[in-house]
């Protein structure tokens, strides 16, 4: 029998540590349920000759090819963007590409500004602090000045700008566009006991250096000195409601396979825009027949993924290929609403430095760009080492139609109901993605590139999971209130990307941990009546 | 079971043909082909989770073939590969990034490519530092985002 908790946590992810470690100020009794174990980092990809090759296996970004124990499968068959996540301690941080832009200020204001989709019951200013805070422990790396966003004060230099973010940069100048040095969280000086970034170049599938934040390493460490507990190998299949319609605690399935209860005082849910709503789902009742803390019935509606449009060529000179962190700019260009150009809101540009061998060689088979027989050589010599890409990360308006479900047939390796994607892209965004086309290619051609290549969307692109459980002050069409708190159920929050109730137009990992690091900041301040 | 019995040798023989197929040897670069002994067995050593589909896309092939496609001649070979090729389909990608993955990752052809045959960690690579009076004009510019 396990003790009841004060607070139990589900996810130990971006935003279950964020807060887990602020809620650790409380002294409550903190207990996190992670699903997946300790990574460790000496068996990461880059440590070993096949790195390029375990992106295609145990360390590929979709849980469906990844297969490990602790992740769940997902029929994203209905989809043209498949989910890809990482189950851990650390969750998705230990496999992103460490770009941290945040949302900017308009994209609280959507429908105010640009009258689609609905304002968030929050503004800019409200997470800021919460932003400088998260900068601080996830240990950012970036350059002030930049016109294109609001001031913020990056702890650290920035990477450098090596051979790609150069040709870029005059490609960018020749177009008179705005671009900047991308904010990310990789260390560019030796940090809080992380040592500093040596280029080893294949960051998104964790990083053996420690020089890339994943919160196994920044949050976790201290939240646990602080008295926080982490059970890993932990998966909750149910959230469990007493007689008065309030959370008890849950159900979930040890490392060894077998069934416990955990009673909790407050459950805070950070299992992400997928893994959140299908825990609600997971959990109906007699009492709640449709799924916890879904009485709006928005549970699972309105995902939002990001649609990348990638577009890539290639350039006489070296690029930096894969021998640095993967991104290196931005470009805010195209990010705030002209309708001049056929679509509302916009898109930020994400500039990439190259890719290794491998990559290349299967990438540019596909594409034709490299045949079969005597000429291969001659034609990948050309290609591999002088490559330059980009992405627009265009923003996802929600839509009813695009949601997680539970499949009726899927489950993971205790039984529990997989989660089941139904998505398509909205108009507004192809037309974004059509226009970030566009531009691409002509900042390619600025650049002096040939054999351009597009991918739109990124299959394996769904990184960003948004919107499924989304905040408001009307219960009829918010799953939770201003401050994280289901309206259904007193005293259960949630604190991942779910929330978001637009999605911008970057990637979401500084405003989810802001947003995380601001609901546990209100639970703090309301602790003598939480539940009202 | 031994990585060997992934395949039977019958598969392993077309794969080694198949793989010289796309990528032959080359006096001018001074490299191995992918059906090179060393390259050959890395593939069967690390086949794991990409069995099932290689040997249902060596299968494919042999019914290309009409044969065993190892027993075509050349010009056979090519004409059955074009056709299995373009038929294509997940089994015929895994394949084919099975083939790419362990041939840009042998030691001569990574020399080849002026590339150093290691692993990333834990030299890592040296990044130029770049020109930052490029963003001399950008930091000229006004605020760009919106202000609420």
């Amino acid at each position: 029998m396990n003790e009841p908790v004060d607070v139990l946590i589900v996810g130990a992810g971006a935003s279950g540590a964020a807060a887990a470690w602020s809620l650790a100020d409380t002294r409550m009794h903190i207990l996190c349920l992670e699903q997946g174990g300790w990574m460790n980092p000496a068996t990461y990809p880059s440590t070993g000759r096949d790195w390029e090759a375990r992106f295609f296996g145990d360390f590929s970004p979709s849980p469906n090819i990844r297969a490990r124990r602790e992740d769940y499968p997902v029929n994203d068959d209905n989809s043209p963007i498949k989910v890809v996540n990482f189950n851990g301690v650390g969750g998705g941080t230990v496999m992103y590409t460490a770009h941290f832009p945040r949302l900017h200020p308009s994209d609280f204001r959507v429908q105010s500004l640009d009258g689609v989709a609905d304002d968030w019951p929050i503004d800019y200013a409200t997470l800021a602090p919460f932003f400088e805070e998260n900068d601080r422990m996830m240990g950012v790396s970036g350059l002030a000045g930049d016109p294109g966003v609001p001031p913020r004060n990056p702890p650290m230099p920035p990477l450098p700008l090596g051979r790609s973010g150069a040709i870029l940069g005059k490609a960018m100048n020749r177009l008179g566009w705005h671009w900047w040095p991308s904010d990310t969280t990789v260390a560019t000086v030796d940090y809080e006991g992380r040592a500093r970034c040596i280029n080893l170049g294949h960051c998104t599938p964790g990083c053996a250096q420690g020089a890339k934040a994943s919160t196994d390493i920044t949050y976790w460490p201290a939240a646990m000195r602080a008295g926080v507990e982490l059970r890993t190998h932990c998966r909750v299949r149910e959230i469990t409601t007493d007689e008065h319609g309030m959370a008890a605690g849950v159900v979930y399935y040890d490392a060894e396979g077998k069934e416990q209860f955990q009673a909790a005082h407050v459950v805070v849910l950070a299992c992400n825009g997928v893994g959140t709503p299908r825990l609600l789902l997971n959990s109906a009742s007699g009492r709640f027949p449709n799924g916890l803390a879904n009485s709006s019935g928005l549970v699972g509606r309105n995902l939002m993924f990001h649609p990348y449009a990638q577009v890539y060529g290639y350039v006489a000179e070296a690029t930096d290929s894969n021998r640095a962190p993967p991104t290196c700019l931005w470009s805010k260009e195209f990010y705030e609403t002209d309708r001049s150009r056929g679509f509302v809101r916009g898109y930020t540009f994400q500039f990439g430095r190259g890719v290794g061998p491998v990559a290349e060689a299967v990438a540019s088979e596909a594409k034709g760009l490299v045949p079969w027989g005597a000429g291969h050589h001659a034609a990948f010599r050309r290609l591999n080492g002088h490559r330059l890409s980009l992405s627009a990360i265009c923003e996802d308006l929600p839509e009813d139609r695009n949601r997680v479900t539970l499949d009726p047939v899927l489950k993971d390796s205790d039984g529990i109901p997989a989660p089941r994607i139904d998505y398509r892209i909205g108009e507004n965004t192809a037309r974004m993605m059509e226009h970030g086309i566009a531009r691409a290619k002509e900042i390619l051609a600025a650049a002096g590139a040939t054999d351009i290549c597009v991918n739109s969307p990124i299959l394996y692109g769904g990184w960003h999971l948004l919107g499924t459980a989304r905040m408001g002050a009307d219960p009829a069409r918010s799953v939770v209130n201003e401050w994280g708190r289901s309206h259904d159920v007193k005293n259960l929050f949630i604190v991942d990307g779910s929330l978001f109730v637009t999605s911008g137009g970057v990637n979401p990992t500084s405003t989810i941990q802001a947003l995380a690091l601001y609901v546990a900041d209100q639970m703090k301040q309301r602790l003598a009546n939480l539940f009202d | 079971m031994s990585a060997d019995s992934f395949l039977t040798p019958a598969q392993r023989d077309d794969l080694c043909a198949i793989a010289g197929v796309m990528i032959p040897a080359s006096a001018e670069f001074a490299v191995p082909g992918a059906d090179d002994p060393a390259i050959q067995a890395d593939m069967l050593a690390t086949l794991g989770r990409d069995a099932g589909a290689v040997r249902e896309a060596l299968d494919a092939l042999a019914r290309c073939a009409g044969q065993p496609f190892a027993g075509l001649d050349l010009a056979r070979r090519e004409a059955a590969a074009g056709e299995w090729r373009a038929r294509g389909g997940a089994a015929v990608e895994t394949l084919t990034r099975v083939v790419l993955q362990c041939y840009y990752r042998d030691d001569r052809v990574v020399r080849s490519l002026g590339l150093e045959p290691r692993a990333p960690y834990p030299q890592g690579h040296v990044l130029e530092d770049g020109d930052w009076s490029l963003l001399d004009p950008v930091r000229a510019r006004p605020p760009m985002w919106r202000p609420t």
